[in-house]
């Protein structure tokens, strides 16, 4: 049996049982891959570079390239500056990037190598960059990690270079896929304004089959891009969690107001996204996206009677819950638990993730549990105490999924076995149409299979 | 040492790296570059010591596998070794003491602690393996006394597995594993030669992690032929089988990367002989399973054998012929962990006509290198610790049809046009034995003969043929 969770619950003090996160350097890499022509590097042993790129590649189903410095007995004890030094001039000589982005691990960070000095004295080819992000593995998570290189972005490469700003907005995407910060672009374009979106993982991790492998593929975010961005007009960080920080460094630095809005999960997020960018930069909202709107919303009331009154289990990144709990909670169905395990404490805010869910649940006259740093163990014994309709979230909760012989909808990171996720939105009005289909489906295959014959419909 | 720069054409190719790459075929003898650590700044296929620690013993099922240090490195490992289980499901789960900033300042052996004593609570296990993480042989955590405490408190075992990721590469971590084995199955009273062993012909299978049910099959085979498996170390093995491991008259070996280390120590100990074997593919199958009855010297016993041998290839003939007509002629290249299955699959891709283009390992030693070489064609690259852009390269070259490999090198080969199949923890049949050969020839067919080609190399996925393609002929 693969239930291995008891019903009751006991207070744990003792670490975690089936984790709703991972490490900070996971997200580093991925957000690394959202640059152009970008080698990620992992500063420790080995096997967080290899354990990255598998878990990275199972996800995406795309190569995912980074290097190591190969951390031994010696580098340990001695400290990794030689190490990251010698991949510095290999990483150069052989595979060419124009960037390659450094991140630490618990290692490097526990033996306390200086990595802004060790860059300093490194032999960087002419015209080639090296940037780094501090990601200790022992703090936040994987989300952590990739707000962190998102900021060693804006440090090494965001300059304002003229007094007045450029008609143009920055917009950080967040933890989210290739096919979602590709959507975020398109919407960007179809309002027409010039948008610098970093990272930017579309075309390197959805890249199309053109016969032959590209170390570098055609997509991501330029570095001269990046640059720019210290002169626009406007940054928004979509997502509190993996895309404030940034924002706000860059405001610091270069004087670029920060705004941030949820993840555009949903009608009213991606109307507040939408609008945000009409009320700085245009006058109206094109017919294409008044007519996307329209299509979902017709579609939810085509289907409204499938979701009023189900209770649902929500568990994932917290960028990602907050605006898949406000569109769930538009369908008319009870978010009854959502759980991250992202602390919610990260380095710069308290626990706005839990306040922000419970605000929600309770203005539709809800109530829920609601955790940051939590863990699957708990959700599931959330679940076995008070049962659901529906399971979202990532891979890992098939295994809830079985126990509890729940329908089970996968959104998130990581998705290890199913294909094509990564390709298509979940974010905008279509990525919203996408999650109608996919939670109505779930929820009416559920039906077909558990109808008697004589309850079997042709028409639902 | 061979100028292997003449061998290898240089260009692209990390100096340093040459030494590791070799064609077959003028030189006197191999003498590849193999077992060095990786160079700094490479994009390495290869893992660490905690991984190789971690692959062999998470297919013990009742066990509690508890990783100390920051949740990463336990997250990466839950439940991907696709080893199955016919007990508890109990090591599919994930445990972690989920190491903070604080713990690293002050030790986290307090929390280890409680984390062993809340996990024993629910789940009234006898054993409970703790892995050891990097930060935590650096901040000096000693496992071995909160281990020997918790052992004492539960009057159960708790193991401490030293897998510190730096302290070496993935053999290290095999050795880890098997340290912690050799202490597990230690009888009471400390290791000597067990004077009476079991009256049935009992042997310990070493080396197969039951991945898609692999050493079920094992199992059945070796039962037809009158061979008892005392435990498989380590698929669908458990506490109370392992413990019984000093009983059996004979270790046989799969996986030598991972399980000479105690197969040796298992015959200084308690004078257990051992034998490679290798269920890969008809011809090694049946070589290993006349082996066994050979080494029991009972007529038989071999009769028994040769009968199974004749019974299943008969059985398995008309559709291995199906797809050897099929595929006869494709070229294939090989990278995978370790070198004893590098060889068996080379003997394998021969049984269906397919040529072998490219071998390589993550960790293969000199002596596996040494019999790679010499059962090579000429003309095959060899190359050890590879990086993806020298598999590119090289299977490009050699227009290779197909890759065998693992997680990180799938949509590196279809990126190339090339078909793939998982040899690792993603395979999806077992791939030992009869049916495991079959298996294999169907899943080689499905990917080399998928329509899906016709798209992806003539017009490289797009409306147009890519100019000037550096396709090769296929």
């Amino acid at each position: 049996m693969l239930d291995c969770t008891p019903k009751e619950i006991i207070k744990r003090s003792g670490g975690m049982i089936n984790p709703a996160k991972t490490c900070q350097p996971i997200g580093a890499m991925y957000a690394a891959l959202g640059i152009h022509n970008c080698l990620p590097h992992s500063h420790g042993s080995q096997g967080c570079c290899a354990y990255h790129r598998s878990h990275l590649t199972r996800h995406f189903r795309e190569p995912v390239m980074a290097t190591s410095s190969s951390f031994t007995e010696g580098a340990s004890v001695f400290g990794g500056g030689g190490n990251l030094k010698t991949a510095i001039k290999n990483v150069f000589s052989i595979y060419n990037p124009d960037v390659m982005a450094v991140h630490t691990t618990c290692l490097s960070e526990t033996i306390g190598d200086d990595l802004p000095s060790i860059i300093k004295g490194a032999e960087v080819p002419e015209g080639k960059l090296v940037i780094h992000a501090s990601t200790p593995s022992y703090q936040g998570s994987h989300i952590t990690g990739f707000s962190n290189m998102v900021k060693g972005m804006v440090t090494y490469l965001a300059k304002a270079t003229r007094d007045e700003k450029k008609e143009q907005v920055n917009i950080i995407p967040g933890f989210v896929n290739p096919g979602d910060m590709r959507e975020i672009k398109r919407l960007g374009g179809e309002l027409g304004v010039r948008s610098i979106i970093f990272p930017d993982t579309s075309g390197v991790l959805d890249s199309p089959m053109i016969g032959k492998f590209n170390m570098f593929p055609a997509g991501g975010a330029k570095v001269e891009d990046i640059r720019d961005s210290g002169n626009s007009k406007l940054t928004i960080a979509l997502g509190y969690y993996a895309s404030s920080d940034s924002a706000h460094l860059l405001e610091r630095n270069c004087q670029v107001p920060a705004i941030t809005l949820k993840t555009p999960i949903g009608i009213k997020a991606t109307d507040d996204f939408l609008m945000t960018l009409r009320s700085k930069f245009v006058q109206e909202i094109p017919n294409q996206l008044e007519e996307e709107r329209g299509q979902l919303v017709d579609v939810i009331t085509d289907n409204h009677h499938h979701f009023y009154g189900k209770k649902v289990a929500l568990f994932g990144d917290p960028d990602i819950l907050t605006g898949l709990t406000e569109f769930i909670l538009s369908l008319g169905m009870q978010p009854v638990h959502v759980l991250t395990g992202t602390p919610a404490g990260t380095l710069t805010g308290s626990g706005i993730f839990e306040k922000e869910i419970k605000e929600m649940l309770a203005a539709a006259g809800h109530e829920g549990r609601v955790k940051a740093a939590g863990d699957l163990f708990e959700l599931h014994q959330w679940i076995k105490n008070e049962p659901v309709d529906l399971l979202m979230g990532n891979t890992y909760g098939k295994y809830i999924a079985r126990a509890e012989d729940l329908p089970f909808v996968r959104v998130g990171f990581p998705i290890l076995d199913r294909g094509v996720h990564s390709y298509l939105p979940i974010v905008g009005y279509r990525g919203a149409m996408r999650l109608v289909e996919m939670i109505s489906d779930t929820l009416l295959d559920r039906q077909d299979r558990d109808a008697a014959d004589e309850d079997l419909e042709l028409v639902m | 040492m061979i100028n292997v720069s003449t061998a290898v054409p240089n260009d692209n190719l990390i100096v340093e790296r040459q030494s590791s790459i070799l064609v077959k075929g003028g030189q006197r003898k191999n003498q590849l570059k193999c077992d060095a650590e990786s160079i700094a700044g490479c994009v390495s296929q290869r893992a660490c010591v905690y991984c190789g620690a971690r692959v062999v013993l998470n297919p013990v099922t009742d066990a509690i596998h508890l990783v100390h240090g920051p949740m990463g490195c336990a997250s990466y490992t839950w439940d991907i070794r696709g080893s199955l289980s016919s007990g508890s499901e109990l090591y599919r789960n994930s445990f972690c003491t989920d190491l903070k900033e604080n713990d690293i300042i002050f030790g986290g052996e307090k929390k280890l602690a409680r984390a062993i004593d809340e996990l024993v609570e629910k789940y009234e296990s006898e054993l409970v393996f703790v892995y050891s993480t990097c930060v935590v042989g650096v901040i000096g955590d000693d496992l071995e006394a909160v281990c020997k405490t918790a052992a004492h408190k539960h009057g159960i075992q708790v193991l401490p597995v030293q897998s510190s990721g730096f302290i070496g590469n993935k053999s290290a971590g095999y050795r880890a594993a098997c340290d912690a084995l050799l202490r597990l199955i230690e009888p009471p009273g400390g290791a000597r030669p067990i004077n009476s062993r079991r009256p049935v012909k009992s042997v310990n299978y070493l080396g197969d992690f039951n991945l898609a049910g692999e050493a079920w099959i094992i199992k059945d085979y070796l039962k037809r032929i009158g061979v008892e498996v005392n435990v498989v170390f380590t698929g669908d093995s458990n506490y109370r089988d392992l413990k019984k491991a000093p009983e059996a008259s004979l270790n046989i070996m799969q996986c030598a990367g991972s399980m000479a280390y105690i197969a040796r120590r298992m015959e200084e100990l308690y004078s257990i002989p051992s034998l490679q074997i290798s269920f890969l593919g008809l011809e090694d199958t049946a070589a290993s399973l006349c082996k066994i009855a050979d080494f029991f010297g009972e007529p038989e016993m071999m009769r028994r054998a040769e009968e199974l041998i004749k019974e299943e290839t008969i059985a398995v003939q008309p559709e291995m012929g199906r797809y050897h007509e099929k595929l006869a002629g494709k070229k294939a290249a090989i990278y995978v962990g370790g070198g004893f299955k590098a060889i068996s699959l080379i003997k394998q891709f021969r049984e269906l006509g397919i040529d072998v283009v490219m071998v390589g390992t993550q960790t293969g030693r000199e002596v596996e290198y040494q019999t790679l070489h010499d059962i090579s064609d000429d003309g095959t690259v060899i190359l050890d610790d590879a990086n993806p852009s020298e598999l590119e390269r090289f299977m490009t070259e050699k227009g290779a049809h197909l890759l065998v490999g693992g997680v990180k090198e799938r949509p590196l080969a279809y990126k190339l046009g090339v078909a793939f199949i998982d040899h690792n923890h993603d395979r999806k049949h077992p791939l030992s034995g009869y049916v495991g050969a079959v298996n294999f020839a169907r899943e080689v067919y499905s990917t080399v003969c998928s329509p899906v080609w016709k798209y992806a190399r003539e017009t490289g996925g797009g409306l147009y043929a890519v100019e000037n393609s550096e396709l090769p002929e296929r």
